[in-house]
């Protein structure tokens, strides 16, 4: 389980602004929807707020991922016309919102059965491992922090991991150090397979469409 | 019966070896002709559907077709059509293929299923997690309104046509189609009472219909061929046309395929995934159908067909066709229970037998694993999952409490095994 949320934490600054960037964005995604339903944007809008918070993090000393302050939500309820707590009732409810300051690569490491079943186990000892760190905790330096999380919805690449917005499949505890060294020089690793297979085909080539196959030089 | 022919093919470009963009796509056929079938009116492209036979991919397999028919033809209301793409169940990652590789048949499919239900705009929920397959998708809409093929008269049909994307942002339960229409209202995704269904009031309390993503991606290339084509695949008219499968777990080469709806599991799984690791011997049992479907044993697996009725007679289902398989290295105790905390995690607390329920269940599998329980303990789990499934307004109470009866009928030896052990070693 993540961190939960804590109204009056140390951490929660005072107030929270959009960039110009953002607030350009913001105008675009309450555009999508029905006039009168802008309620609907809260998702998009929070998902925003994380995101300016990671960019900001990216750049501090030490570094940090993306989070919503509280001062956000407030200032997102402000935006929608809606009281703060239907933000705050949303924030909590999805998984994806961190709540509380997390590292700047957020591993996320599937362990529900198909992974499971193809060493997962070996992925998380990896990561906790190499990173002295226990699930839901941040290294010292801010770079990473480590959680499990529920079906991704990579099963045929299993074992995998979600770092940020991109997922890495088709690990071995090897292939996992090789991503966090990767990552923790500032490098980005090759996202995806991590055998190199192109999305859900059979590692060993296609069984279907041979002529295609050739054709896009996959065999 | 034969296996899928690569000409019957729906889903050419599944592997990503050709570009997801529209003039790769309109070169595999996609948007050709499209407005023709909408000059053929509402009536001719649900009765197609109809004939095609196709059922919903999303997991309950009821007629898309007859679904469709259930919305009003005048309700004064704006109509939506609502796309399932947060595909969350465990061992199904078939729509993901779609939305990186095929977007284009699924905003194809998305005109034309919305013209068919009255719709000008369309909602496709992304879980949040596919943020790639999601700016890929976007990335399809913005090239098919640049070629006029969406907006104000979407590809000269006649009809004005939208589509936006919708993130979701983690939660199971949003793969439900009332919890996802609260999703996009901006709300706490928890399913609604029904009645009123969706078709209704279902989005902003207008006329909706909910369909998964495969379901809707399938249709441009049924109306091109023929509904008749589509029913004359498959292993009868009520299990039809091709089906995308994804295998995980022990075997060779896991993958994700396209094959004829009721193609034997044991064919599908030697053909396309080099088979059981260890051989076929070597099969303890499969879920076949994503976590909430009913565990296998080897000797149902021998036989079975994967389609929805054969499933349904088996003790199981084809569900989303996402096939765990597990080999005898497997704890399967283990496996099950690792479910029931996937369930436990995603519960979303509205309803008592689920929230507290589910929790339970967790937490007796748990000593389960260890062999830390009576036998009579084992009934005692039977009988509170029968006191959570049907009890809660959404399924997935039932999806929690189905793989622990799927554990009991087939492997309950195994757990009494369990439990000796543990005594012996207390002892």
């Amino acid at each position: 389980m993540k961190k939960p949320f804590e109204l009056h934490a140390d951490y929660q600054p005072e107030s929270f602004e959009f960039t110009k960037a953002y607030q350009k964005k913001i105008k675009d995604v309450i555009a999508l929807y029905p006039p009168g339903r802008q309620q609907s944007a809260v998702m998009p809008l929070l998902d925003l707020a994380q995101r300016q918070v990671g960019e900001e993090g990216a750049k501090a000393t030490p570094v940090y991922g993306g989070w919503i302050p509280r001062a956000a939500m407030d200032h997102i309820a402000e935006i929608l016309d809606m009281p703060a707590v239907k933000v705050y009732e949303v924030a909590t409810f999805y998984s994806m919102y961190n709540l509380a300051p997390v590292g700047k690569h957020l591993v996320q490491i599937c362990t529900t059965t198909p992974c499971w079943l193809n060493g997962s186990d070996g992925v998380v000892k990896t990561c906790k491992d190499k990173l002295g760190i226990q699930m839901n905790e941040t290294t010292e330096d801010g770079q990473f922090t480590i959680m499990e999380v529920e079906c991704l919805g990579a099963c045929v690449n299993a074992p995998m991991v979600q770092i940020n917005d991109d997922y890495y499949e088709d690990l071995t505890p090897e292939t996992m150090a090789e991503l966090i060294d990767i990552l923790g020089q500032d490098m980005k690793p090759t996202v995806g397979s991590q055998k190199g297979r192109a999305c859900s085909m059979a590692a060993s080539g296609p069984t279907v469409m041979l002529e295609g196959a050739k054709k896009a030089k996959v065999v | 019966m034969s296996l899928l022919r690569d000409e019957d093919r729906i889903y050419t470009n599944l592997y990503g070896w050709d570009g997801a963009d529209l003039k790769s796509a309109k070169k595999r056929g996609d948007w050709d002709k499209t407005a023709s079938f909408i000059k053929k009116g509402r009536d001719w492209i649900i009765d197609e559907v109809k004939a095609s036979g196709l059922r919903g991919r999303g997991g309950a397999g009821f007629p898309t077709g007859l679904k469709w028919s259930f919305m009003p033809k005048d309700s004064g209301k704006p109509h939506y059509l609502v796309i399932n793409a947060d595909e969350s169940e465990p061992g199904t990652c078939k729509d993901r293929d779609i939305l990186r590789n095929e977007p284009h048949k699924l905003i194809e499919g998305a005109l034309l299923a919305g013209f068919a239900m009255g719709a000008n705009a369309a909602y496709i929920y992304v879980r949040g997690e596919f943020f790639n397959e999601g700016s890929a998708l976007w990335t399809a809409i913005h090239e098919a309104y640049d070629a006029g093929l969406l907006g104000k008269n979407a590809a000269k049909s006649g009809w004005d046509f939208d589509i936006v994307v919708h993130r979701g942002a983690g939660a199971y339960i949003c793969g439900e189609e009332t919890a996802l229409i609260e999703s996009i209202e901006g709300k706490k995704g928890q399913p609604r009472n029904k009645p009123p269904f969706p078709a209704m009031a279902g989005l902003y309390s207008c006329p909706t219909t909910v369909n998964n993503v495969e379901t809707i991606a399938s249709v441009p290339t049924i109306l091109r061929r023929g509904g008749s084509w589509f029913a004359g695949l498959g292993r009868d008219e009520k299990n039809a046309g091709t089906k995308l499968f994804c295998i995980s777990g022990h075997v060779n080469q896991p993958c994700n395929v396209e094959e004829i709806m009721g193609i034997s599991m044991k064919e599908l799984i030697e053909k396309h995934c080099g088979g059981v690791r260890g051989g076929w011997d070597n099969l303890l049992g499969v879920i076949p159908g994503g976590s909430s479907t009913p565990v296998l044993p080897k000797s149902v697996c021998d036989t079975v067909y994967m389609d929805f009725d054969s499933l349904k007679e088996a003790g199981s289902g084809l569900g989303t066709a996402g096939l765990i398989v597990m080999d005898k290295s497997t704890d399967i105790i283990y496996a099950i229970a690792r479910l029931s905390y996937f369930y436990k995690h995603e519960s979303c607390g509205q309803c008592t037998p689920c929230r507290e329920g589910v929790g339970w269940l967790w937490r007796v599998m748990v000593r389960m694993v260890q062999g830390n329980a009576t036998v009579d303990e084992i009934d005692m789990l039977w009988d509170v999952t029968k006191e959570i499934e049907g009890k809660t307004i959404c399924a997935l109470g039932d999806a929690a409490a189905w793989p622990i009866q799927g554990l009991i009928r087939h492997f309950r030896p195994e757990m009494e095994k369990r439990i000796m052990e543990y005594r012996k070693n207390a002892a």
